[in-house]
């Protein structure tokens, strides 16, 4: 049996008296797709923000690669990219700018190089210098994914990355996770987006009310089969 | 070592670039120090006789009230437009951040006053510039930028933001804030600057205090 790349122990979140998560329990292979569904407050981004490292737990522990992230915060960091709904950019920056900006905190070795690469990749390039205040919402989320790769980090988390984006982009965006992704790569993702979710996914999970609800592999689990058990254990209309 | 002086220096360059572009926190800090000089003028006119009374403590009301505008700044900007997660995000030790931060605040603040200082020998009409004087404000604004940016830091969280800085900030700041008046004074009297060392060395303590103590805490201040 490997050992699994993120293991996440009776994590529970409290702000004040308000108790967001309430005992996660989950593992998660190197290289797989997890897709978090779940309604607003879930806990969903409480949840992504303490595998970034941004928020600590009320308790609870989460490992990667066996190593506890409270432990050596700085020295996970380097494994985990993050896209929220705030693109984490800079208006008055350049595209490459802001790349340029986030190289230097990642101590690349060839920034010039690597920032061509995902410019292209995320079709920017031809924009390198222009201000990101003057982007669209699908490209600055482009961006935003650019920025989340660029030192290549083997765990990818998503924030909803698809809020606000017209279907295009939205569409857009997707090709561009599934091209990202991979066996390389681990992605966690949270949307409400089900088709979009389920397309990306290895596997589903629903959160509600801070507890794990839901948990199957997505080949075992069709659209037409989700949404009946997403509204039922979210309530009707809650989808997209 | 090299490392960390990269990180301080990449988020200098990148506030110092966004502030060169959008101007918005000098702009703000350069007209309230203009206004605030005028009215000073205006309101000790006719009721002063020897203006070099009022000078220093006008100087430093007016640097400790612009700085703050600007201080403010240094992560209401970042917490609004959600950036402050991609600096917490990397991999590097968050009080290098600090640091690229209050060495911007810095910049910021020394700007205004070199704008600042010929404006009020202008409403003066008395030149009380001197190179003695200039490393005084020097020291004293390091210690107001560095204690400024950790209270900004701390103050960001909350929700009466644009209260609690100036809130924390004004009592911790009295000891550099008393000993630059009391050495402008000095400069302006004519004393001679072996009288106005115990000054500089009150400003240098606090300036190392302020340092040490934000250098300590930075990480703490900014976890959520």
């Amino acid at each position: 049996m490997t050992t699994p790349l993120i293991e996440v122990v009776h994590l529970r979140k409290a702000f004040g008296r308000h108790r967001v998560l309430k005992g996660i329990d989950m593992s998660i292979e190197a290289g797989s797709s997890v897709v978090m569904f779940g309604p607003n407050g879930a806990g969903k981004t409480t949840f992504l923000r303490i595998l970034s490292t941004l928020s600590k737990p009320t308790s609870g522990t989460v490992r990667v690669s066996g190593v506890d992230i409270k432990n050596n915060p700085e020295g996970i960091r380097q494994y985990l990219g993050l896209v929220s709904h705030a693109p984490l950019l800079y208006d008055d920056l350049t595209a490459y700018e802001n790349l340029r900006f986030y190289a230097r905190l990642y101590d690349l070795d060839a920034p010039h190089d690597r920032i061509r690469e995902l410019l292209e990749r995320v079709g920017l390039w031809h924009r390198r210098h222009d201000l990101v205040r003057t982007f669209s919402r699908g490209m600055v989320q482009r961006m935003a994914i650019a920025r989340a790769l660029l030192h290549n980090p083997p765990i990818l988390l998503l924030d909803e990355p698809d809020t606000g984006l017209d279907p295009q982009a939205a569409e857009m965006m997707t090709d561009l996770l599934r091209e990202i992704g991979g066996s390389e790569r681990t992605i966690i993702m949270t949307t409400h987006h089900l088709e979009r979710g389920l397309e990306l996914a290895d596997r589903v999970v629903m959160l509600v009310g801070g507890l794990i609800v839901f948990d199957a592999p997505a080949s075992d689990i069709a659209y037409d089969q989700l949404r009946p058990l997403y509204d039922q254990y979210v309530g009707e209309g809650a989808v997209t | 070592m090299k490392r960390y002086l990269s990180v301080v220096w990449a988020v200098l360059w990148k506030d110092l670039r966004i502030e060169l572009r959008s101007k918005d926190i000098f702009t703000s800090m350069a007209v309230f120090a203009v206004l605030a000089v005028m009215i000073f003028n205006f309101a000790f006119e006719l009721r002063v006789p020897d203006k070099t009374v009022v000078i220093p403590g006008v100087l430093w009301v007016t640097i400790t009230f612009s700085g703050v505008l600007g201080l403010g700044r240094a992560f209401i900007s970042e917490k609004d437009r959600g950036s402050i997660a991609g600096l917490l995000l990397a991999p590097v030790d968050r009080s290098a951040i600090y640091f690229g931060k209050m060495l911007a605040s810095l910049i910021f603040i020394l700007v205004v006053e070199a704008f600042l200082l010929p404006l009020m020998v202008i409403f003066f009409n008395t030149n009380f510039i001197s190179l003695p004087l200039i490393l005084l404000l020097f020291l004293g604004t390091l210690g107001f930028a560095a204690v400024g940016t950790i209270f900004s830091g701390l103050a960001v969280n909350t929700r009466t933001r644009e209260i609690l800085l100036p809130v924390l900030l004004f009592p911790v700041m009295l000891p550099v804030l008393m000993a630059g008046i009391r050495a402008t004074i000095g400069f302006m009297e004519g004393d001679a600057l072996a009288d106005m060392m115990k000054w500089f060395n009150l400003i240098i303590f606090f300036d190392i205090l302020y340092i040490v103590v934000a250098y300590l805490t930075f990480d703490y201040v900014v976890e959520e």
